[in-house]
């Protein structure tokens, strides 16, 4: 069992433009691409989405990473395929949440594996938020691959005691996961409690106004950036209003699926009220 | 039988935690890995159950090739102890915590309450068998932790530091735990820093440093190598440095224990005064 798709949220230290650029325009572009792909829903829309993001993760030299954070997400993306699908959802709907599960996960991912946490702690105490909230949101982000350690140490300690997570029905299959997440929040809680006993003994919020060495600044290709983002929402509520998109419909009849009762048929004699 | 063939393994990082070890340890024998931090200790024992398969080389278990095998399948013989208890515990309370390898190897509910009474009560547990893990002590959650493992009687047991937490009586008694078990025919692997305590048991030492094994030995010879034990970033028991720094009165080398030292100062002294008595 791998955790790659944490791994794929985790700040890959390279050089690239992306990198260099400002944490707020990487944080209006992810925005943006969060945004638009929870206003469509069809497939071929979905897809133009994701594969816009894709020149953009080359560009940030992490493609490889990139791509195995969606591949770590391969498995709650069929998932979320079959979920839609057997409750008479119809294929080409199934396919586009799919799609957008990895339209959004993509758009975070891009982000913060450009995005080292001391910038992101640093745009947020510059946007004027209290340092406290600043703090536990980068202090969140940094404890991601401790956490998933962590994960990784119980489940061979589990495995080694006999627990075979592959094994059984869905239902039991659930069930396997308890030896594994119990052990994982209690840590986890243990940990921010004596986090915040060492941050307490280090006069943790003493001074109300604390100053930064180094100030961002938005250049250039900053505003480019957010300008595009802005761009990119834009179009797509208005592709979305106006334009009706050629869609994968044919597709529901060839792949259907139905449970004995028509679900959809005997919704559609209800009365309204 | 534990076999190791030139073991190599890498991780998906790139990083190479073990480069080329080859050990054999027979059934019945008592043995400690050493090393420093980083040497690749806790990468080997993970061998030996099959949670990590090798890169390069192979690990046979009675015979068993490790990659022909589950982990499931490898664990009914090889029981291994993590080191953080935190990291394992789950459930209400004690006794299922300790009942639950027994139910995953689907024995009978008759046989699991036997033996999980008959494990807390070797482990001095029994008075908390209906407490939560949670609310024990860490010396004791260590103690539930490897009574979870022993419950199933494994054939060969490694326990990945089990002294650290545990204080002085603590230890001791750990340590007539694990002679006891050995005697009995078990395997006993360990994974250890901590130096007085292997001086005191003298198991075979085999000590690693950077993904290879450097030395390999009785306690007594490996223990009181200054070069070897340096490589290892260990320090030798101070046993060993009081022996080293009389050796010129006479006190012979490799000594690494307390009791064994009084001896041999006790025959030195006698020694000493034999030729003044008249």
């Amino acid at each position: 069992m791998s955790l790659s798709f944490l791994e794929g949220l985790r700040f890959a230290r390279v050089d690239s433009p992306l990198h260099r650029a400002d944490p707020r325009a990487k944080f209006a572009m992810a925005l943006s691409f969060f945004a638009s792909s929870l206003i469509f829903t069809n497939a071929l829309a979905l897809l133009a989405l994701f594969a816009l993001q894709i020149p953009i993760a080359l560009m940030g030299r992490i493609a490889r990473r990139w791509a195995r954070s969606l591949r770590g997400g391969a498995f709650l993306a069929i998932l979320i395929f079959l979920m839609n699908f057997l409750t008479g959802q119809g294929a080409s709907f199934s396919i586009a949440m799919s799609l957008r599960f990895f339209c959004l996960l993509s758009s975070f991912s891009i982000f913060f594996l450009t995005t080292s946490p001391d910038d992101l702690g640093l745009a947020l105490e510059q946007c004027k938020i209290p340092y406290a909230i600043s703090f536990t949101f980068t202090t969140a982000v940094r404890l991601v691959p401790t956490m998933a350690m962590d994960a990784q140490e119980i489940i061979d300690a589990q495995r080694s005691r006999g627990l075979e997570l592959e094994r059984g029905k869905l239902l039991r299959r659930v069930r396997n996961y308890i030896p594994i997440l119990v052990p994982l929040i209690v840590c986890a809680i243990r940990r921010s409690l004596e986090m915040a006993e060492a941050l307490e003994s280090r006069a943790f919020g003493a001074s109300e106004r604390r100053t930064s060495l180094i100030a961002l600044r938005m250049g250039a290709g900053d505003f480019a950036i957010v300008a595009l983002s802005i761009a990119l929402l834009a179009s797509s509520i208005y592709i979305s209003r106006s334009f009706q998109m050629p869609s994968l419909e044919a597709l529901d009849s060839l792949l259907s699926f139905k449970w004995g009762f028509a679900q959809p048929a005997a919704l559609g004699r209800i009365p309204k009220a | 039988m534990i076999e190791v063939e030139g073991l190599v393994f890498r991780y998906p990082n790139g990083f190479e935690a073990l480069r080329g070890v080859d050990l054999r340890i027979g059934d019945g024998e008592f043995v400690a890995i050493m090393g420093e931090n980083g040497a690749g200790k806790t990468t080997l024992v993970k061998h030996f159950n099959g949670l990590l398969k090798p890169t390069l080389g192979r690990v046979l278990i009675d015979g068993v090739d490790t990659r022909d095998a589950s982990v499931a399948e490898l664990a009914r013989s090889v029981g291994l102890v993590f080191q953080n208890p935190d990291r394992q515990l789950f459930s209400e309370t004690v006794r299922e915590e300790v009942a639950f390898a027994l139910r995953n190897f689907g024995f009978s509910e008759e046989i699991v309450s036997k033996r999980v009474e008959r494990i807390l009560g070797m482990l001095d547990l029994s008075e908390y068998a209906d407490t939560s893990p949670f609310l024990l002590s860490g010396g004791e959650r260590k103690r539930v932790a490897l009574a979870s493992v022993l419950v199933w009687d494994p054939k060969h047991v490694i326990l990945d530091e089990p002294t650290i937490g545990q204080d002085h009586l603590q230890k001791e008694r750990l340590r007539d735990f694990i002679m006891q078990i050995n005697d009995q025919g078990k395997t006993v692997v360990i994974v250890t820093h901590d130096v007085e305590f292997v001086a005191e048991a003298k198991p075979r030492v085999v000590l690693m440093s950077k993904g290879e094994i450097v030395g390999d030995g009785r306690a007594e010879e490996v223990l009181s190598d200054r070069d070897l034990v340096d490589r290892a970033s260990l320090i030798r028991p101070q046993i060993s440095e009081l022996a080293d720094s009389l050796s010129d009165k006479g006190l012979p080398r490799g000594l690494i224990d307390a009791y064994s030292a009084r001896s041999a100062i006790l025959r030195l002294l006698r020694e000493r005064h034999v030729p003044e008595l008249p």
